[in-house]
C-alpha cells in the first residue's frame, strides 16, 4: 500500500513539509520511490513567469544532457531558468543522477499563433519526445513533465532523504500545491516513471491500492490511440489518464470522472434525475470502470484538488484544514502532519459517491456526491 | 474347423462385445419385470428364453440321454442399427440393478458399420473427444492478498451482468445525446446465456422448464438470464406475453418460425432481449440445421409452417447471401428495423479462420450489436458426424485473436463478442465461461451443458454415450416430440435445476471474482488473471505460461 499526502495553500509553502508528512505515515512503504508535483511555483532566485513550461526530469548522462540541449534549441525552445539543485547524492542510492532538470523555457515564437489546444498537444508531445529519446538510449533520460507551472520529482528512496538529496530543506521552492506520494512497491519493477503522481497534460494524479481492473483498462486507452496514454509502468497510471480522457477529450465537467470510474448500479440510475444519460454513459465507458481499494488523489491546472474512492471504499483518506489552507492524504495522520492547527471534527472521509473537491479560491471544500444533479452540456 | 456355411457371418455381423457399449446382465438379480427392455430407446436388448443343454455324467448307456434346462434372460442385440448406445437408461429403471451398459474397454467395430444403406452417420451431441479441453486447463493465477485485500466472495457485492448491444464509443455517444441521434439498444444480461436451441430440437416439456427456470431467475432472483430460441421459432402464446424479453429470438437460414414471428410482432406486449441470425453453428459449420422427420410432430409442423413428418434440413447459407456485406448489412438492418430500431441484432457464426473477417465487417456496421462465435466442441441436436467432429475452430484461440484486434482499434467495448462451444463440457462451467470472459468475451452461451445440468441428459463423449437426440428416442424426453417419451420430463423440475444452475453459476462467479480482487464489473479482457501450463496455448492466447 503506497502513502498519499497532497496540501494545497493560498500561501506557497516549501515542499518539504510534505514530506514530514509523509514521514508520519512511514509504515505504509518502503522506499522504493517517491514522486512530488508542485503548481503555484515561485523560486527564491528566479522570478517565475506561470506561463512559462517547465521541464521537469533527469538527464542521467552528460551525453543526455547534450541530446536535450539540442533537441530543445532544435524546437526553438530558449532556456530561461535553469534550476540548479544542490544535490547531495549520499542520502539516496541510485547514482546515474548526471543532473535534475528542472527547467524554465519560453515557447518558440512560432506558437504564439496557435490555439491553446495545440499548444497543449505540441508541449506533451515534446515531453514524449523526450521520454522516448531517452528510453532509446538506454533510460539516460527521464522527463516527467513539461508543463507550465508544474514541477515534478521523482526519485527511488525515502522522503525525507530525496528532500535533502535534493536541497528542497533549503526552501528554495515553495508551490501552493504540493501532492507526493511515497511507494510501496507492489508488484511491478523499481522504475522512476512508475513513481506517482503521474500527469498529463496539466491533470496529476496519484493513487494508493491496486486497480485490479488494470489490464483491461489500459487495452482499452491504449487502443484510444492518444499519443500520451502510455506508460503503464505502473497500473495507478490509467487514473490520471482516465481523468484526463473526461475532461479533455470528452470535455465533461469533473464530477463525470466518478461517474466514469464507479458508476452507479442500474436500481441507482433510475431514480437519478440524469440517470437516462449516465447509464449510457456508463455503458460507453464501461471499460474505464476501477477495481480497487483505491484513493485517488488530483490537482488540476487551475490548482483544484480532488479526492475520490473506489466503490468498495476499503481506504481510509482524509481531507481536513481550514479556509486557506487544506491537506489530503491516505491516513488521519498525515493530515495531522500538514495541518496540525485545524478543527478536525471538520475533517471528512468521503464514502462511495463522494468526490471531495478543493476549489482554487481554498474557503471550503466541497463534497459531491454522485446521487445529485450536476451540470451538463445540453447533453443531459 | 466348421463349414463356412455354419457360421452366420456377412460383412456387418458383429458380436455383442464389438459394440461400444456391452450390456452385463446377472441372470441371478433379474426379476424379469421387463422394464429395461420397454424403456430401452433403440430396443437394443431384448428379453429371450434360452436353452441350456445340461449334460450327465452317467455309465449306463441306457439313461444317457442329454437333458436341457430353460432361462429367461436379457440379451444385447447385434444388429448395427440397434446398438446400444450405453444411455444407462435400463440400468435406472431396473429395480434390481441387475444390467447396465458396460463401456467396451477395446475398440468397438460399429465405427466401420455406421454407414448402412450408404447413409453417412448422423448424430446429436458435440464433438467427440472425451477428457480435459483446454479451457478446462486455463486457471486463474492473479491472486490478491496482501498488495491489496482479496474480497469476500460472500459479503460484498459484484457487479457480474455484461452488455448485449452495440455501444457507442464515449465520443460517439455524447454527438448523439447533444444532437438526439439514435443510440443502439443495449441490454444489461448475465453473461451465461442459454444458447440456441430450438423448439423442435427440444421437447415442449424442455423447452417450457428452460423458459420457466429464466422468468423464475429474473424475476425471483433478480439474475437476468436470457435464452435464445434457436432456428424454429417460438410458440405464439410466449410472443405474446411479457416473457418475450427473456428471449433471444434466432432466426437462420430455414426462416422456420419466422411467419408466426413478423405477425406477432403488433401484438407483442414488450420487445425480445435480441434476435440472433445464425450463420454458422460450431458443431457442424457450413450445415444448416436439421430437423428430422421423426421429430416434425403436429405442433412443430404448426410453428414451423411444414407439413408433418418431413425431414428439415436448413440450407447451409441464407438465400441472401450473395456477400457477406449483403447478407449481414441487410438481414441486420431489416430485422432492426421491424423493431424499430429498438432491439439489438447481432450474428451467430462458427468458429473459423476467418471470423476476424466477419467481425471486421460488423465494426464497420453501425447496427451489428455484437458476434457470437460457437466454437468446434459445440453441440447440436442432429449432424453428421464428421462435421461435428472435424469441423469447425476451437473457441479459445479463435475468441481472443478476435478480442484483440477489436482491442488494437479500441473497439473492444463496441462491439461485444459472445463465446460458445464446450464451455462446461467437463462440467467446469463457471471456470470455462470465465476463462474466456477474461480471454475476451462479454459472455458465454450455454448448450449442452445446460440440458445436461438442467434436464439430466445423458449424452457424453466418452464411447459416444447416448447422442441419439436426432431421431426423437431421446431417453430423458429431452429431444423427443413423442408426448409417451417427454412427458418423462416434468417441467416444473426443469425449471428448478435452472434455477440451481445459476444460482450455483453465480456463486462460483464470485469465487473466481473475489481472489482477483475484482468485483465492479465483469473482468472482461482481464487476461493477465489467466494462466496454463502449456507454452504453446499461453503464447498463442497471450496469457502467462505457468508451472
Ligand atoms: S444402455 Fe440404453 S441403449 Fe443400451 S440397452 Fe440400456 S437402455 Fe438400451
Ligand atoms: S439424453 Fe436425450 S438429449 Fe441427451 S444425448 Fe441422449 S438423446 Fe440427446
Amino acid at each position: 500500500m503506497c502513502r498519499l499526502a497532497l496540501k494545497t495553500s493560498n500561501e506557497a509553502f516549501s515542499p518539504y513539509g510534505v514530506f514530514e508528512a509523509m514521514e508520519a505515515m512511514q509504515e505504509g512503504y518502503d522506499g522504493s520511490g517517491l514522486g512530488l508535483i508542485m503548481r503555484g511555483i515561485q523560486f527564491t532566485d528566479y522570478s517565475y513567469n506561470p506561463r512559462d513550461p517547465v521541464l521537469s526530469g533527469i538527464a542521467h548522462t552528460e551525453e543526455a544532457l547534450h541530446r536535450l540541449n539540442a533537441f530543445m534549441q532544435d524546437k526553438g525552445f530558449a532556456l530561461k531558468y535553469d534550476h540548479e539543485f544542490n544535490v547531495d547524492l549520499t542520502h539516496i542510492e541510485a547514482k546515474d543522477r548526471h543532473k535534475y532538470l528542472l527547467r524554465v523555457y519560453k515557447m518558440p515564437e512560432s506558437w504564439n499563433n496557435l490555439s491553446q489546444e495545440e499548444i497543449e498537444e505540441r508541449l506533451m508531445l515534446t515531453r514524449l519526445a523526450l521520454r522516448k529519446d531517452g528510453e532509446e538510449h538506454g533510460g539516460d533520460l527521464t522527463s516527467f513533465a513539461f508543463w507550465p507551472d508544474v514541477i515534478m520529482i521523482k526519485e527511488v528512496g525515502w522522503p525525507l532523504e530525496v528532500g535533502k538529496a535534493l536541497g528542497l530543506d533549503e526552501d528554495r521552492i515553495k508551490a501552493r500545491v504540493c501532492m507526493a506520494q511515497g511507494r510501496q512497491n507492489t508488484n511491478w519493477g523499481i522504475n522512476l516513471y512508475a513513481c506517482h503522481p503521474f500527469f498529463i497534460q496539466g491533470i496529476a494524479t496519484m493513487t494508493n491500492g491496486e486497480n485490479t481492473a488494470f489490464i483491461p483498462i489500459k487495452d482499452w486507452l491504449t487502443g484510444k490511440g492518444f499519443p500520451g496514454y502510455i506508460g503503464y509502468q505502473s497500473d495507478s497510471e490509467v487514473f490520471t489518464h482516465i481523468l484526463h480522457y473526461v475532461l479533455k477529450q470528452l470535455k465533461l465537467p469533473l464530477q463525470a470522472y466518478k461517474h466514469v470510474i464507479t458508476p452507479l448500479k442500474t436500481e441507482e440510475l433510475a431514480e437519478h434525475p440524469q440517470g437516462d444519460f449516465l447509464l449510457g454513459l456508463r455503458n460507453a465507458c464501461r471499460r474505464l470502470i476501477i477495481d480497487g481499494p483505491n484513493a485517488v488523489i488530483g490537482t488540476l491546472p487551475d490548482e483544484t484538488c480532488l479526492l475520490v474512492m473506489d466503490a468498495k471504499k476499503l481506504r481510509p483518506a482524509t481531507v481536513g484544514g481550514k479556509p486557506g489552507t487544506w491537506a489530503m492524504a491516505s491516513e488521519m495522520c498525515g493530515v495531522d502532519a500538514m495541518i496540525p492547527d485545524r478543527d478536525k471534527s471538520k475533517d471528512f472521509q468521503p464514502m462511495r459517491p463522494h468526490t471531495v473537491i478543493v476549489p482554487p479560491d481554498r474557503q471550503e471544500y466541497k463534497i459531491w456526491s454522485q446521487f445529485d444533479q450536476f451540470p451538463l452540456p445540453q447533453a443531459a | 474347423m466348421v463349414p463356412i456355411r455354419s457360421v452366420p457371418s456377412t460383412p456387418s455381423s458383429l458380436a455383442a462385445n464389438d459394440f461400444p457399449w456391452i450390456i452385463e446382465h446377472r441372470e441371478d438379480r433379474c426379476t424379469l419385470c421387463g422394464r429395461c427392455t420397454a424403456v430401452c430407446p433403440v430396443n437394443a436388448i431384448k428379453l429371450s428364453y434360452m436353452r441350456q443343454r445340461m449334460p450327465k455324467l452317467v455309465l449306463n448307456a441306457a439313461e444317457r440321454k442329454t437333458s436341457y434346462r430353460t432361462f429367461v434372460g436379457i440379451r444385447q442385440k447385434t444388429d448395427v442399427s440397434k446398438r446400444c448406445v450405453g444411455c444407462g437408461m435400463c440400468a435406472m429403471v431396473c429395480p434390481n440393478q441387475a444390467i447396465k451398459p458396460v463401456p467396451n474397454p477395446t475398440r468397438d467395430r460399429v465405427r466401420f458399420q455406421n454407414t448402412q444403406k450408404g447413409e453417412a452417420w448422423k448424430r446429436g451431441g458435440r464433438r467427440n473427444e472425451p477428457g480435459a479441453n483446454l479451457l478446462d486447463k486455463i486457471i486463474f493465477t492473479r491472486i490478491s492478498m496482501l498488495t491489496d485485500p482479496a474480497l469476500d466472495a460472500g459479503r460484498h457485492e459484484f457487479f457480474m451482468n455484461t452488455l448485449l448491444g452495440r455501444v457507442l464509443s464515449p465520443e460517439e455517444y455524447l454527438k448523439r445525446k447533444i444532437n438526439g441521434g439514435w443510440i443502439p439498444p443495449v441490454r444489461e444480461i448475465f453473461p451465461f446465456i442459454i444458447g440456441s436451441m430450438s423448439f423442435g430440437a427440444l421437447s415442449p416439456n424442455m423447452w417450457l422448464g428452460l423458459l420457466q427456470g429464466v422468468a423464475y431467475l429474473n424475476e425471483v432472483h433478480k439474475i437476468p438470464v436470457v435464452m435464445a430460441t434457436g432456428e424454429g421459432g417460438c410458440p405464439p402464446w410466449v410472443l405474446k406475453s411479457k416473457f418475450l424479453k427473456y428471449m433471444i429470438l434466432q432466426i437462420a437460414s430455414g426462416y422456420f418460425g419466422w411467419d408466426e414471428i413478423i405477425r406477432a410482432i403488433p401484438e407483442m406486449k414488450c420487445d425480445p432481449a435480441a434476435i440472433e441470425i445464425k450463420y454458422g453453428q460450431g458443431a457442424k459449420p457450413g450445415d444448416g440445421g436439421l430437423l428430422m422427420w421423426f421429430k416434425v410432430s403436429k405442433l412443430i409442423a404448426r410453428l414451423r409452417g411444414v407439413p408433418e413428418g418431413v425431414d428439415l434440413p436448413s440450407p447451409p447459407v441464407h438465400q441472401t447471401l450473395y456477400s457477406i456485406e449483403e447478407s449481414v448489412m441487410k438481414m441486420i438492418q431489416s430485422l432492426s428495423m421491424a423493431w424499430d430500431f429498438r432491439v439489438p441484432v447481432y450474428p451467430k457464426i462458427s468458429g473459423s479462420n476467418s471470423a476476424k473477417a466477419v467481425l471486421n465487417n460488423l465494426v464497420r456496421n453501425p447496427y451489428a450489436a455484437g458476434l457470437l462465435i460457437d466454437g468446434v466442441d459445440g453441440g447440436t441436436g442432429a449432424a453428421y458426424n464428421v462435421s461435428m467432429d472435424f469441423m469447425g475452430h476451437p473457441i479459445a484461440s479463435n475468441l481472443r485473436e478476435c478480442y484483440l484486434d477489436l482491442c488494437a482499434q479500441g473497439k473492444q467495448n463496441e462491439i461485444p463478442l459472445f463465446a460458445a462451444g464446450g464451455v462446461g463440457k467437463n462440467g467446469n462451467v463457471t471456470q470455462n465461461g470465465m476463462a474466456l470472459i477474461m480471454l475476451g468475451a462479454s459472455g458465454v452461451h450455454l448448450g449442452k451443458y445446460i440440458m445436461q445440468a438442467a434436464a439430466g441428459c445423458l449424452g457424453a463423449e466418452d464411447h459416444n454415450r447416448c447422442n441419439i437426440c436426432n431421431i426423437g428416442l431421446c431417453p430423458k424426453g429431452i429431444t423427443s416430440q413423442n408426448p409417451k417419451i417427454y412427458r418423462r420430463l416434468d417441467p416444473d423440475k426443469v425449471a428448478e435445476r435452472v434455477v440451481d444452475t445459476f444460482l450455483a453459476i453465480r456463486t462460483e462467479m464470485k469465487k473466481i471474482m473475489a481472489p482477483l480482487g475484482r468485483s465492479q464489473s465483469l473482468p472482461i479482457g482481464m487476461s493477465d488473471a489467466l494462466g496454463i501450463a502449456d507454452k504453446a496455448a499461453a503464447e498463442r492466447l497471450q496469457i502467462k505460461y505457468v508451472c
